[in-house]
């Protein structure tokens, strides 16, 4: 079900919008719509999600019904429809790496930032989900983290530490 | 030591740009088919060469061209399906990681020889790393005159362009794909009409895999019989095996096809054997959608004879004692690993993943999650395990696309060849909460084929 957050209205940078005209050059005349996947990760790469004022801003730009965006936005997973923290980890669960400790990791993960899934840490910094196959299942456990999604591999609880370190000091 | 067709140049310091992969020969392919061949001709040494597609359907890839209507006056497209996300397979994203220029060599030439102008590769949105290796190769080879208007100054031209998904294991399913590239929800559509009659934007359309269009260099570069001449019987060439779960080398490997299944796990060559000293228990030899085999299935065929990694020797004995190709996404369980928990894990993915387009996937995947769950945490019923198989039953075939079948094989396949550990958890329910089952009986020889009608 798609739960329309309550926001204020958004506007899109110069570089946002230029980059909307570069994507719209790879499909034919009258196929705009193609542009929807990569016009709404470039909005959510700048924007942090996609708000409902957003999606509206997107539907005008391509000419299309506002539904047209939202029925989009929320059957895809990568999609965020509600804020996140500023660095989303995004934990593989599914077979290979569960079976190499993907469970333990997601834990660890819980128990050092104090949030549970789809929750965000006080300081906005962290959120964290559990995501289906990534396919990188040699080098499990693994995590991605956006928007350009990053990928670290072969985690270990120690990893994990570094990381959120590294990731603090940015 | 194996020939390498693909990954023969993965080591050489900056393979991944267009100077060193043009000084490893790369791009002849290119130069070959544009300058002294006619599409047709592409087309039959493709035929010729046995290709068989390497996404997972194995179906062969010069007939699916064939296939491919040729209207007057209106486009045509070759969709490259880059959304990898079967769980165990990987291979896609190494060669894309490593190697681009071999699948936008390979783009180019299957291109031509489809008469497309306009291609597109669809890499899954969490490959983001990737599309912008795969942007970069696309504007060197724009530079150096491989795309882009008169190609080399034959008269071709090609713009490819990467597009990214939005995170949906269902875009894998080529008309799905196609719908997520029109700017939709990617539910699979009702074939027929194909897409080589309508795809993309009702255009005629061919879908291929990213490794099947990288082998169409070889194949080009050396003709379709020299290929044709590797492997065994109707599984020609080599295949790029994603081998992960308990194995001291877990990767992307390029075997032969007709390697023994037990070379590959045991031989320090690949996978290097079962991770810490343990023994096997399990297989999945083609990704997760395909059925899982005990031990003693997965390296000897029910008479005795040893399994070979090739189309038809992972199929030999059907669903009763066999298993399939699929994506060549090999995952390996070790005696520790509980066959009950796996099957509920990859039951919560299809149920994640289902496109809810078709009731009884969208219904029957929960289903199945919701009874897998009660029987791993211990509150499971013995009639539970044949209510798995009465679902999957009733989800089978009954779908538009094969997702639901993808979706029931493994749970069907997990009763049919793990059923005590089923039974045991339910008998134990307690003490199948702290230990497990173990490695059983799963290894041992098999007397003589179990023949059941059952799923």
């Amino acid at each position: 079900m798609l739960k329309v957050e309550e926001t204020q209205p958004v506007e899109f940078s110069a570089t946002l919008i230029a980059k909307f005209g570069e994507i719209l050059t790879r499909f034919p005349e009258g196929k705009e719509k193609s542009g929807l996947l990569p016009i709404l990760h470039e909005v959510q790469a700048e924007q942090g999600w996609l708000s409902a004022h957003a999606m509206d801003k997107v539907a005008a730009y391509l000419k299309i019904e506002p539904i047209e965006v939202y029925e989009v936005a929320s059957f895809y997973t990568m999609y965020f429809l509600k804020p996140q923290g500023k660095y989303v980890l995004e934990v593989c669960r599914t077979g290979p790496c569960g079976i190499v400790g993907a469970d333990k990791i997601m834990d660890h993960i819980e128990s050092k930032l104090g949030v549970k899934e789809n929750e965000i840490t006080a300081d906005g910094l962290f959120s964290w989900r559990g995501v289906e196959c990534l396919a990188a299942c040699g080098y499990g456990p693994v995590l991605q983290i956006g928007p350009e999604y990053t990928f670290y591999e072969n985690l270990t609880a120690e990893k994990v530490d570094t990381l959120l370190e590294e990731l603090r000091k940015k | 030591m194996a020939r390498k067709l693909l990954l023969e140049h993965i080591n050489v310091p900056g393979i991944n740009t267009f100077d060193v992969y043009r000084q490893k020969g790369g791009y002849r392919s290119v130069e070959k088919a544009l300058k002294t061949m006619t599409p047709e001709e592409v087309v039959e040494e493709v035929k010729t060469s046995g290709l068989r597609g390497r996404g997972g359907a194995g179906f062969p890839t010069g007939m699916k061209w064939s296939f491919l209507a040729k209207p007057e006056g209106v486009p045509r497209y070759l969709v490259c399906n880059a959304d990898e996300s079967e769980p165990g397979t990987f291979k896609d994203r190494y060669l894309m990681t490593y190697i681009p220029h071999a699948l936008i060599e390979g783009m180019i030439v299957s291109s031509f020889a489809l008469g497309a102008k306009t291609s597109y590769i669809y890499v899954r949105g969490e490959m983001m790393p990737q599309i912008r290796i795969l942007e970069r190769a696309i504007a060197e080879a724009k530079n150096a005159g491989y795309l882009g208007k008169n190609i080399l100054g034959t008269g071709y031209d090609l713009e490819l362009y990467v597009q990214p998904g939005g995170g949906a294991y269902i875009c894998g399913e080529e008309t799905a794909l196609l719908e997520s590239l029109e700017g939709k929800r990617g539910n699979p559509r009702i074939k027929p009409p194909f897409p080589a009659i309508a795809g993309l934007y009702g255009c005629p359309t061919v879908v291929n895999n990213v490794e099947s269009i990288a082998a169409v260099v070889p194949i080009i570069n050396d003709g379709g019989a020299e290929y044709a001449k590797i492997g065994i019987g109707r599984s020609t060439g080599t295949k790029l095996i994603s081998a992960s779960g308990n194995l001291v080398k877990p990767g992307v490997y390029e075997i032969d096809l007709g390697l023994p299944v037990e070379e590959f796990i045991y031989s320090d060559e690949y996978c290097g054997g079962i991770a810490n000293g343990k023994r096997l228990k399990a297989t999945v030899a083609g990704g997760s959608s395909v059925p899982v085999l005990p031990a003693n299935l997965t390296l000897k065929l029910a008479n005795g004879e040893p399994r070979l990694m090739s189309y038809e020797s992972l199929s030999e004995g059907g669903f009763i004692t066999g298993t399939m190709m699929g994506s060549g996404g090999f995952i390996v369980y070790d005696e520790d690993q509980c066959m009950v928990k796996n099957t509920w894990n990859f039951a919560r993915f299809y149920h994640h993943e289902s496109c809810g387009q078709c009731s009884p996937c969208r219904e029957g995947t929960g289903w199945l999650e919701k009874i897998l769950h009660r029987l791993e945490h211990g509150h499971g019923k013995m009639s539970d395990i044949d209510l798995l198989v009465d679902v999957v039953k009733k989800i089978d075939g009954n779908t538009i696309c094969p997702f639901g079948d993808a979706a029931g094989w493994p749970v069907a396949a997990a009763i049919r060849h793990f059923r005590d550990e089923f039974e045991w958890h339910v008998r134990e329910p307690l003490k199948s909460q702290e230990t497990n089952y173990g490695l059983a009986k799963y290894a041992e020889p098999i007397a003589k084929a179990e023949v059941t009608t059952d799923n």
